[in-house]
């Protein structure tokens, strides 16, 4: 089958017979579940927590799938199914995460296992992209690409990837169990805001270790994570991992979901949480949980470079309005000669993250001509070619404006995270999308865009937060009051390096006033930056005050 | 209850004894506070002891009381509740117990394979359960991608052929 032959030089773990074994094995398991569920031998009770396992949530319409994209890497024959896969079975869409993973909204549940089998013809599953386990991996979408990358995260996020697949001990924890890793010292993954965050670095010597932080999130109790080590040998890695997840499993709260995430532990225990877990490494046979230097060498040989051209770096070509795109979307790359492509999936009064059949298909085929056949996933719901050659950046470019890929927007107010919200979701009070498209087509110009620069705008329509809105320059969450989608803000937030939980800056805004709110925000901003001063450095550097003088000042 | 050893029935010499009933004769699962109380008394008893762990019990709590006895009954109070993985597994790893560990309360065949790479060697199943149905369930992913404590053979990088029985 066509579909199966991946791109040669595409960089995604390849799965040999034992993987595909496992995955038809994983099927034909859930395919047991639902008969014994249908035939009344589970109770919902029991079947919900085995079916969220398999990514199959009930919501608000439909049942909605999601799939695993491991740490946001695809080849274009996966991502050539997926849009099969919206198309036939789905209303011809598919909506990208926050967790580099893809959603279908409209999923019947007869549907489900052939959806599974289609996915496995690509080796692609949906395990453990719900589910009080440990979920997919995300890493820095550029990896492997970077200029400032140290440590390729990949080989260990796919390390991670298969430690946690189906783990004996850890699928039944207390809550969802999060993962970022980075290889680069500027945090591009949010590692701060995870239940686990991994920085692989080098001492000295070059040999690889991890710095560890754990206890981040956000939700209803956004924390920072707390540094648990600096730097854990990569032979350790996995044992220090287990030891982390054991404390959090046998403490962690299991009565109040509230409580129940390893962040509340950790903040409740502080300096013990670490005596604990480290008490628990000690006692562990460690031999048998050492990292072997030749697993992780034969997995690192499936993300070897591709076989780049000897090139030179080149100036772009001055066409205007190619130029407006690039200066938004392209990245240096570590390669001379090459670039990375970050392709906006926030058009103009669009759904963000949100791509049709079609424009998957294209994006397949332009990474196939552009970019050695692999794409990326970003978590902040973009796509991203990661290795592109500059002289072939403007046909690029055409190419993905003939199918509305080529949004200049990249990293500006309008490029937004929001949750599905309300349109969707079970859990949500408020919607999301309709303020995202608002407040994208309120600030359409591109030329103001530029001029307001680098501002992040993330919406969420409830307290769970899955839209980050806790750690965006600007972060937006919806609530309901006494029947009314009302919206709070909150400003000064960060998920890099610097990050930061955004302050509340007073009362909410209706439905109708929220847009209204951004635009005095950014009027603020612009009246009190210093020159090329980012929105959060001014707020940061002058504080709450004006900000809400300018918003709750009675005229 | 029946209970279920390598995927198939078999009879249980256990008893499981409140607290303040004098002891039957033959082996027994008793509480914490009461093994804890009657330990020396216990010591000289002729019959096995097991203990009922609760779910909220950390094993090196229980560690000086492991001589005593051959079997420790774990406990999950609901299906999706975990503890008694993480339980088993230092109870096998690090405090050297060879008795029998039991799971017991909501467990469900999902549980089984899992439950046995974790160290557990019987389950408590509810009245009228099918066995073939949890074998059936323990058998069917047969490929794991982490260390666990069943002898497992050795495939390429994490992966290894599980052996749960």
């Amino acid at each position: 089958m066509n579909a199966t032959v991946i791109p040669p030089f595409a960089r995604t773990y390849r799965y040999d017979a034992i993987d595909r074994e496992f995955l038809a094995e994983r099927i034909a398991e859930f395919r047991g579940q639902v008969a014994r569920r249908l035939a009344g031998d589970l109770t919902e009770d029991e079947f919900k927590p085995l079916r969220l396992m398999n990514g199959l949530y009930l919501q608000l319409h439909a049942y909605m799938l999601r799939v695993a994209i491991p740490y946001g890497v695809l080849n274009a024959p996966q991502l050539r199914q997926l849009a099969m896969i919206a198309r036939r079975w789905d209303r011809g869409f598919g909506h990208f995460t926050t967790r580099q993973n893809i959603q279908f909204n409209w999923t019947k549940l007869e549907d489900v296992p052939e959806m599974l089998e289609a996915l496995a013809e690509v080796d692609m599953h949906a395990i453990q992209t719900s589910g009080n386990c440990i979920r997919n991996v995300t890493t820095d979408e550029y990896a492997g690409a970077s200029p400032d990358e140290v440590v390729d995260p990949r080989v260990y996020a796919e390390i991670l990837r298969q430690w946690s697949t189906l783990h004996p001990e850890f699928t039944w924890l207390p809550r969802k169990f999060k993962f970022a890793i980075t290889g680069s010292p500027s945090d591009r993954v949010a590692s701060l805001v995870h239940d686990i965050g991994v920085a692989a670095k080098r001492n000295a010597e070059g040999e690889v270790g991890f710095e560890i932080h754990v206890g981040g999130g956000l939700g209803r109790t956004p924390l920072i994570g707390r540094r648990l080590y600096d730097f854990v040998p990569e032979a350790e890695f996995l044992g220090r991992m287990e030891a982390i997840l054991r404390v959090y499993n046998a403490l962690g709260e299991r009565d109040n979901i509230y409580k129940a995430r390893i962040k509340i532990l950790v903040r409740d225990l502080g300096e013990e949480f670490r005596a604990l877990v480290d008490a628990e490494y000690d006692r562990m046979p460690q031999q048998a949980y050492r990292l072997d230097p030749e697993i992780v060498a034969a997995i690192a040989a499936h993300f070897a470079p591709p076989p780049f051209a000897r090139l030179e770096d080149r100036p772009l070509p001055q066409d205007p309005a190619f130029a407006a795109w690039a200066r938004a979307s392209v990245r240096p790359h570590k390669q001379p000669g090459y670039a990375s492509v970050t392709i906006s999936l926030k058009p103009i009064g669009g759904i963000p993250g949100d791509a049709s059949a079609s424009q998957m298909e294209a994006v397949a085929d332009l990474a196939e001509r552009h970019s050695f056949g692999e794409i990326r996933v970003s978590h902040v719901q973009n796509l991203v070619l990661p290795h592109v050659r500059q002289e072939d950046l403007h046909a690029l470019w055409q190419g993905l404006a003939a199918h509305g890929l080529a949004t200049p927007n990249i990293g500006l107010i309008s490029d937004i995270i929001a949750c599905p919200g309300m349109d969707y979701c079970a859990l949500a009070t408020a919607r999301s999308i309709p303020v995202a498209q608002r407040i994208s087509e309120r600030f359409a110009d591109l030329d103001r865009q530029h001029d307001i620069g680098e501002c992040f705008i993330n919406i969420s329509g409830c307290i769970n937060a899955c839209g980050h809105h806790h750690v965006a320059h600007i972060g937006i969450l919806g609530v309901d009051k006494r029947g009314e989608e009302v919206y709070q803000v909150t400003l000064g937030g960060s998920a890099t390096n610097d990050a930061a939980i955004g302050e509340l800056i007073g009362p909410a805004f209706g439905y109708d006033d929220i847009v209204d709110a951004i635009e005095t925000i950014i009027r603020t901003h612009i009246a009190h930056r210093a020159p090329g001063e980012r929105f959060v450095d001014t707020y940061r550097r002058i504080g709450a005050a004006p900000f809400k003088e300018a918003l709750y000042a009675v005229a | 209850m029946p209970l279920l050893e390598d995927g198939r029935l078999r009879p249980d010499p256990w008893a499981s004894v409140d607290d303040d009933v004098p002891l039957p004769d033959g082996p027994v699962i008793l509480g914490l506070e009461q093994l804890r109380r009657e330990a020396p008394a216990l010591a000289r008893r002729n019959a096995p002891i097991g203990l009922a762990l609760p779910p909220e019990t950390a094993p090196a709590e229980v560690a000086p009381l492991l001589g005593l006895l051959s079997l420790v009954a774990l406990r999950l109070p609901k299906a999706k509740d975990g503890r008694a993985f993480t339980q088993a597994r230092a109870l096998r790893e690090y405090h050297g117990f060879t008795g029998e560990i039991r799971a017991t309360g909501h467990v469900i065949p999902d549980h089984y394979a899992m439950l046995l790479r974790c160290g557990v060697s019987t389950v408590e199943v509810p009245e009228g359960a099918d066995p073939a149905v949890w074998d059936a369930c323990r058998r069917v992913v047969d490929i794991g991608y982490q260390a666990a404590l069943s002898a497992d053979a050795p495939l390429s990088l994490l992966r290894r052929r599980l052996r749960v029985a």
